[in-house]
């Protein structure tokens, strides 16, 4: 994540705390900061700009977010606020705060590993690639096993837990 | 002789002519670099647009989810690009994707041949995946070092993307190809009857040439190496032959699309056509 610069004015210092509480619509559980894709709060003249960086090519909880961060900053009295998109660097899980992935697994869906692990997986692999050690997030059992390499989102695929039986959503790294 | 309704006019006068209920299309005269991305684009999003008719009827509802949540990435990369392109003449994303005529999309006649409508195998929807997600990867990871800035940041999230589109669908070309006698029957007939389609992704043509020299992408015949190096090993373990060459090329590239697209473009564009300008 981008370090609030100490310099940072009142203004973008309170738009951060704002942010904190802009919920993901898809996983409800964490928020905008959490997932990483506020990239910077820049206050000009007019206005807070907003830096984001999607999440997938074709999310389409984009717009919903980019229009919750504003309505957020401007409901705070902060406004008015512009939002604008970072496409480079791609967004990464290995952006997902500590906190966010603790919340993550508190609310049911495994968090990712990092990237580096997977990135070892050559593109010519037919996918056996499983992403190991995913952990059951209500159990906490290694005994796991994949159901489906895709879920309900663009982000998540679908596992259970061979120990305490149940099924589990896992975010996957990216 | 009387009549319930009223003449037909012979011709249209100031006082009976109607407004026509449809959108008039847009032209417009892609630079040799806006034809190069539109082609990608164009390819990204016919693609999405028969992965999609899947939705609802896979075999199965883990791959029913998959390919739609495939289809939602092309989805993206389509309307990164076709923005990107749509910024520079002046139209936006739905303009390029909804008010352009068959002659104006670029995309490989491949991703437009026909899906799980015209009674066409789950097999074709697996070998065409595989074969144009591959090149994709191969393409994507060129294109991150693109001199468009904008167009290596979409290749930058695009071929994370890609990596595991060619994963799931390596693993159904195994899966099927390397299953029961019938489900291997099934897969080599697909094979032929796609794989003289996938020549086009390999074709050289001046569009390709400008976009190399100016460093804006690869020309696509410099994929070819990497592309065989993903599809071979995959099609040993999955007991597929390659087949010979041939000397069939399709022309979707340039414009010049097979019989099944304008079908396809009539029921994509519909609701723009229909409602000019309406949004969700």
């Amino acid at each position: 994540m981008t370090a609030r610069e100490p310099a940072a004015s009142a203004r973008v210092s309170q738009a951060w705390d704002v942010l904190h509480g802009v919920l993901d619509p898809e996983v409800p559980a964490i928020s905008v900061t959490d997932l990483g894709i506020v990239r910077d709060v820049i206050e000009h003249g007019d206005g807070l700009e907003v830096i984001v960086t999607p999440t997938y090519s074709g999310c389409p909880a984009t717009e919903v977010i980019e229009q919750a961060i504003s309505d957020a900053i401007v409901t705070a009295g902060l406004g008015p606020a512009r939002v604008t998109q970072r496409r480079a660097p791609a967004w990464t899980t290995d952006w997902i705060t500590p906190e966010g992935r603790e919340k993550l697994r508190a609310y049911g869906i495994a968090p990712p590993g990092s990237c580096a692990s997977e990135a070892t997986a050559s593109n010519v692999q037919p996918i056996r690639l499983m992403a190991r050690n995913v952990a059951c997030p209500r159990c906490g059992s290694a005994q796991t096993e994949r159901l489906s390499a895709f879920g309900s989102t663009a982000c998540k695929s679908l596992y259970r837990c061979v120990a305490c039986r149940e099924p589990f959503e896992h975010f996957k790294p990216i | 002789m009387t009549t319930r309704f009223a003449p037909l006019p012979t011709t249209a006068s100031a006082s009976n002519a109607v407004a026509s209920t449809t959108t008039e299309s847009i032209v417009f005269r892609p630079t040799p670099q806006q034809a190069y991305l539109m082609r990608i684009g164009d390819s990204c999003l016919i693609h999405a647009q028969r992965l999609a008719e899947w939705s609802g009827h896979a075999p199965i509802l883990e791959e029913d989810i998959a390919l739609t949540n495939l289809a939602l990435d092309l989805v993206g990369q389509a309307r990164a690009l076709l923005t990107h392109v749509g910024k520079q003449v002046g139209f936006d994303e739905d303009q390029l994707a909804f008010l352009r005529n068959e002659r104006d999309f670029v995309n490989f006649t491949l991703v437009e041949l026909p899906g799980r409508k015209a009674g066409r195998d789950f097999a074709d929807a697996i070998v065409r995946n595989f074969l144009l997600s591959a090149w994709m990867n191969v393409l994507w990871a060129r294109l991150e070092a693109s001199s468009d800035a904008e167009v290596a940041a979409i290749a930058g999230k695009a071929v994370k993307e890609s990596r595991y589109h060619v994963a799931h669908a390596a693993d159904w070309v195994v899966r099927l190809g390397d299953g029961s006698d019938e489900s291997a029957r099934r897969m080599r007939q697909a094979v032929a009857r796609l794989w003289p389609y996938a020549a086009e992704l390999f074709e050289t043509d001046a569009v390709d040439t400008a976009a190399a020299e100016s460093g804006l992408g690869p020309m696509r015949v410099a994929l070819k190496a990497e592309w065989d190096a993903i599809v071979a090993p995959v099609f040993a373990e999955a007991g597929l032959e390659i087949p010979a060459a041939g000397a069939f090329r399709s022309t979707g590239s340039r414009g010049v699309h097979s019989e099944h697209m304008g079908y396809l473009l009539a029921e994509m564009q519909v609701l723009q056509r229909s409602f000019p300008g309406g949004v969700w």
